[in-house]
């Protein structure tokens, strides 16, 4: 205790104060903060039929009406087809948490059987895009160039050049393409989720849509080539900027400290 | 008083002119007690500490020796397509993080034993040099005028009014001819900012496919791109074409049209917007299919293209412009005029 | 031939000194080197901040050379061959293509070019740091006034240079940063459609401009840059490196090391740890990877088009500014663009004249070479960091989208934090830096007066705790009050020297406002006087 007091005064004692104050505020926040899974696993619980109808009354009717034709928490599915259900619940979009600017990813509850229920029942309901097999959205002997070409022209606005997101109006945003499942893209494209507008195949084909997903493989994927390096969440200028200052200036300007620091002097004896 | 005199008690005591260095005293405890005595380091009193800092340095320098011939080395070796996976960074190219790890070491460990070098084995005894004022002493000032005076005096430039004038005039107006010269860098700028490819009867032409389009391929809530007919991507032109003539497509419910021009203009709920944002001219296409909002992704413009392409948020001054379009007797889509407006950015002419 | 020349045993002079001998007859070396040989220069961490930006300069030139030997200024259009697969077949300009080729066709290519733009990023940075360094110190004050301006004058002439060097590559990410040029330009009024068709010869993007922007970003900017950086160091030589107060350090001598042997090692070991460092960096971190952005086309854009770091803010008031456009008798004002427009340069300015406007303030004509600490200036210190303050402000708005998503915000609400706080944030920033400034003034005043607060309590007799302080060194005592303290200018007599009553310009009573705002009561705290001092350690010992 004593040696703590007589450092109270040191020049970094006020830094190490804050940063255990902020290590406390972190540590309470993340024991308070609501627990995403438990929510979810609790849904997943009361999710034990497996017949489409009965997992639609159960888990989306509250909000899309008991014939799916929609009400003022939700829009009507019909006509949605199955392609926009596999997409939706595919992804963990629905059923949703809760009400807001947009509807977020998150880990998906139902098993692909129960999805390809739902799917198969929303479809009843009236024609829509259907599921489309892996041959449609495989991007094996794709054309990548144009591909790129084709996400520069109608995807990239939204989601940056590689894929990496960006800002929609009043808090809503294009979501990152990270990991994302090549089917579950080809079905963004065909039914347009949320705000996305949709890019059916009659002005985008199909070949089109397998050129993009091919492009997309390439630049954003775990196995992508960055050959300069690290590329700092591909954001452009603002994140190079952020990194010059802080690691290339800060280098820089630790450097200059140890060139014009005085040496240790000899101790006296 | 003028405004730049200052009354001489305002200004802090006056500086000591010569430098001289006070001694603490009773009198003045702040005084300057003047530069503390030298501290020896360790290298000055013990050789082997110094020889330590010797070899210390010796190394730096062979360390940067040896990375350069890591650099030759990997420029000779790693072929330039191959990729390494390095933790934490990822894929990236092995010639490029070779090279540039093997020349930052190299360079680093110069600078390095350079610094290690000054601060441990040259002297650290602080040296004082005298300051000795900017300004010239008035004798020298008084005989640079008097040179400029005669000078200015044997020119006789202030008495032959005449030789003066013309020079001056000479000198002002060559410069212009450096102007004139820069006049053809472009041509003039005439209406060309007011008309683009489209006029009527042009097909609108589907940028992912090539192909022109029917009222049936373009569903509510989609998202299509378009080009004038007849303009190719090798064409010589296709930049500067591109830049004011690219088009956006999108199909909102006739109903939720609000705007009776827009809907007159659209071809059952078929909207051809301008894709370039009228404030400083980016592609502007972030289109959210439920609100028909699209927003600008450099500045933020926000327009609705359910009414009318008005400014809804942003540094955008006017609406984005609406093409008005039909079907030709085959049932394709086709331009029923150029656009009315310039579109684009605003410009002084633009009216 | 010198008398003082050394001979071998054969009786000639080393072959060293007779080289020197040569060029001293030619050149008058030996002269030069007896002012300059041994000049001293103080040792200071934040000195070195201005040799991080010319070594970084130079580092861009020498990168800069070595691209110059790859890349095609041409706008023709060609198909791309090289070896970058998701873009092979693709049609873009010769200057994209080129530089394609530089990063993935060229042996260490990619490496110099993320040299160069590393180092453009840094040099920057450094720039802005080193002048706020000048400024935070009050090294700008006579006689370096025109050292400030020529320091200011890299630094924006930096800034152009790197948005010029930053387009050539016809990329879509820079390309989008040239039609905002042209947009921009377009919204002067009267000549500014002019002016653009003569910028890009003709209508956007047309077919000149790379190579126009090549001769200004190779030749015409860095010349001068090269110009003003000889003369930025001939200054400093001659007017000799400024210094904080300390014992033995006065307003007359300057206490440092030699030129030779220890700050020529220094300083060129630095440049190599410089250039070191930036390599590294090269060789980790990606920069602007055009491949991944792909070739420029007027009619596709990507979301967080944003410029470097030091065009942000002029990005920032673009976005902020709401859309303003009027019809001026039948012609278009375009305010939404042309108000941030002049803002940009003015901001700028702001900073650039500030010494200027302090030494109207003050009227002292005399030469400051001893550095003020900045809580010894505190309207200085509030104005610089208020100014900081406006610009992260501007740069924040640049990055708005950004911030939107990364911190779950609506751009919209980003957008009017940064419209209000460009007029807020600056205010604010200058009150509290002004009250710190003012409460670190008290802090010295009692460290001096009554010692260091040494942490040790001590229990008297009767109960009492109290902490014991230790007095000051004497060192530590000068350099606590070495600093400078005006009076207030007060407005010159009202009447004048035949007792008629005179006229008192407005801008003397501007003055004497503005002066009693920087040293009236309550605007510095005065520093202890002697007998102050006297009167309390002979008085009561210390408590």
């Amino acid at each position: 205790m004593k040696k703590l007091s007589a450092r109270r005064r040191h020049p970094l004692a006020a830094v190490v104060v804050l940063l255990l104050a902020l290590a406390c505020t972190g540590g309470l926040y993340a024991v308070f903060a609501p627990a995403d899974k438990a929510q979810a696993e609790e849904t997943s619980q009361s999710l034990a039929i497996d017949e489409g109808k009965k997992l639609y009354s159960v888990g989306c009717a509250s909000c899309h009406g008991t014939g799916g034709q929609g009400t003022s928490d939700g829009p009507s599915l019909v006509g949605v087809g199955a392609a926009a259900v596999d997409f939706q619940v595919g992804t963990g979009r629905m059923p949703a948490q809760q009400p807001g600017a947009q509807v977020p990813k998150k880990k998906n509850i139902y098993t692909q059987a129960e999805i390809d229920q739902l799917a198969a029942y929303i479809a009843s309901l009236g024609a829509g895009p259907a599921v489309p097999t892996e041959e449609q959205y495989s991007p094996e002997g794709a054309n990548i160039a144009r591909g790129g070409e084709l996400f520069r022209t109608n995807c990239a606005q939204c989601h940056n050049f590689t894929g990496k997101g960006g800002a929609l109006t009043h808090g809503k945003y294009a979501p990152a393409l990270d990991d994302v499942d090549p089917k579950h893209i080809y079905q963004a494209m065909l039914t347009g989720p949320q705000n996305m507008p949709s890019f059916p195949d009659t002005t985008m084909s199909e070949e089109n849509k397998k050129d993009i997903i091919a492009y997309l493989d390439a630049v954003n994927s775990d196995e992508t080539v960055e050959p300069g390096g690290l590329n700092l969440g591909g954001l452009g200028p603002v994140t190079e900027g952020l990194f010059g200052w802080i690691f290339g200036l800060g280098a820089l300007v630790a450097v200059a400290i140890w060139v014009a620091a005085r040496t240790a002097k000899a101790k006296k004896s | 008083m003028s405004s730049q005199d200052i009354p001489e008690e305002n200004l802090p005591t006056a500086q000591d002119e010569h430098g001289a260095v006070a001694l603490a005293d009773e009198e003045n405890p702040f005084a300057d007690p003047g530069l503390p005595p030298h501290e020896h380091r360790i290298q000055d009193i013990d050789e082997r500490a110094a020889r330590r800092s010797e070899r210390t340095v010796a190394l730096l320098f062979t360390l940067s020796m040896v990375a350069t011939i890591g650099f030759i080395a990997s420029y000779v070796a790693i072929p330039i397509d191959q990729n390494i996976f390095v933790w934490p960074i990822g894929h990236i190219s092995a010639l490029n993080f070779a090279l540039g790890m093997t020349l930052g070491v190299a360079l680093f460990a110069i600078g390095a034993g350079a610094v290690h070098w000054a601060r441990t084995l040259m002297s650290d005894e602080e040296l004082v040099d005298e300051r000795h004022p900017i300004e010239a002493t008035p004798e020298v000032k008084a005989k640079v005028l008097a040179d400029f005076k005669q000078g200015a005096k044997e020119s006789a430039i202030g008495r032959r009014k005449l030789i003066r004038n013309t020079m001056f005039g000479a000198l002002t107006l060559v410069p212009l001819s450096g102007l004139v010269l820069l006049r053809d860098l472009g041509p003039l700028p005439e209406d060309k900012l007011r008309h683009t490819l489209w006029k009527s009867g042009k097909l609108l032409i589907n940028q992912n496919t090539h192909e022109p389009m029917r009222p049936s391929d373009i569903a509510v809530g989609s998202l299509t791109f378009a080009q004038p007919e007849g303009l190719e991507e090798h064409d010589h032109d296709f930049q500067r074409e591109i830049a004011k003539a690219a088009l956006m497509l999108v199909r909102i419910q006739p109903d939720n049209i609000k705007d009776k021009q827009t809907l007159e203009w659209s071809h059952e709920g078929i909207l051809a917007y301008s894709k370039i944002c009228t404030h400083v001219g980016c592609p502007i296409s972030l289109y959210e299919q439920q609100t028909h909002h699209v927003l600008c992704p450099c500045h933020q413009s926000t327009f609705d293209l359910a009414d009318g392409g008005k400014v809804l948020f942003g540094p955008a001054g006017h609406a984005l412009p609406q093409l008005r379009i039909g079907v030709n007797d085959e049932g394709y889509l086709e331009a029923r005029d150029d656009f009315e407006e310039p579109v684009g950015p605003a410009f002084w002419e633009r009216g | 031939m010198s008398t003082t020349t050394t001979k071998d045993a054969r009786g000639k002079a080393p072959a060293g000194e007779r080289v020197a001998d040569w060029a001293d007859g030619r050149l008058g070396i030996y002269s030069l080197a007896k002012a300059n040989m041994r000049k001293i220069f103080p040792d200071h961490p934040s000195f070195m901040l201005g040799e991080i930006c010319l070594y970084s300069f130079i580092i861009i030139i020498l990168t800069g050379v070595y691209l110059t030997l790859f890349f095609h200024p041409s706008m023709n259009e060609v198909e791309y061959t090289g070896s970058y697969v998701p873009l092979q077949g693709q049609l873009m300009s010769e200057a994209f293509n080129s530089t394609m080729h530089i990063s993935f066709d060229v042996r260490g290519g990619l490496l110099i070019r993320q040299i160069h733009h590393w180092a453009a990023l840094v040099f920057l940075a450094g720039m802005f740091v080193h002048m706020m360094r000048v400024f935070f110190t009050g090294a700008f004050r006579k006689p370096r006034e025109i050292n400030w301006v020529f320091g200011f004058l890299l630094f924006v002439l930096g800034m152009f240079t790197g948005f010029t060097g930053y387009s050539l590559p016809d990329d879509l990410l820079s390309g989008t940063g040239v039609r905002f040029m042209e947009g921009a330009v377009l919204s002067v009024p009267i000549v500014g459609t002019y002016l653009s068709f003569f910028l890009f010869g003709g209508e956007f993007p047309g077919g000149d401009f790379v190579a126009r922007f090549f001769a200004v970003h190779v030749l015409l900017l860095p010349g001068i840059m090269l110009g003003l950086v000889v003369a930025h160091l001939i200054l400093v030589f001659y007017h000799k490196h400024t210094q904080f107060a300390g014992p033995g350090r006065t307003n007359n001598n300057v206490v440092g090391m030699p030129l030779l042997p220890v700050y020529m090692a220094k300083a060129g070991g630095f440049f190599f740890l410089v250039f070191g460092v930036i390599a590294v960096i090269a060789a980790l971190v990606q920069i602007n990877p055009i491949w991944a952005m792909g070739p420029y086309r007027p009619d596709q854009v990507s979301t967080g088009a944003q410029p470097d770091w030091y065009m942000g803010f002029s990005e920032g008031l673009i976005r902020a500014m709401p859309g303003w456009e009027i019809d001026f008798a039948g012609h278009t004002l375009v305010l939404g663009v042309f108000i941030p427009l002049m803002i940009f340069p003015l901001v700028l300015v702001a900073i650039a004249v500030y010494p200027f406007i302090e030494s109207w303030v003050t009227g002292d004509k005399r030469e400051h070479h001893i550095l003020d600490r900045p809580r010894n200036a505190p309207t200085r210190t509030g104005v610089g960091v208020a100014w900081i303050t406006w610009y992260v402000v501007m740069l924040i708005g640049g990055g708005n989208d950004l911030f939107a998503t990364h911190f779950h915000l609506s751009i919209n609400a980003v957008t009017w934090f940064v419209r209000i706080a460009f007029f807020v944030a600056p205010v604010i920033a200058f009150i509290v830096t002004k009250r710190i400034c003012l409460g670190l003034q008290r802090r010295d005043r009692d460290k001096v007066l009554h010692g260091r607060e040494s942490g040790i309590i001590k229990r008297l007799p009767h109960g009492e705790f109290i902490e014991i302080h230790e007095p000051l060194s004497q060192e530590q005592l000068h350099t606590l009050t070495a600093h400078e303290q005006y009076e207030p200018v007060e407005i010159g007599p009202k009447v004048d020297e035949y007792g008629v009553e005179r006229k008192i310009p407005a801008s003397e009573k501007l003055r004497a406002k503005l002066s009693e705002n920087y040293y009236g009561e309550g605007h510095q705290i005065p520093k202890p006087t002697v007998d102050e001092f006297k009167e309390i350690t002979s008085g009561h010992g210390h408590h």
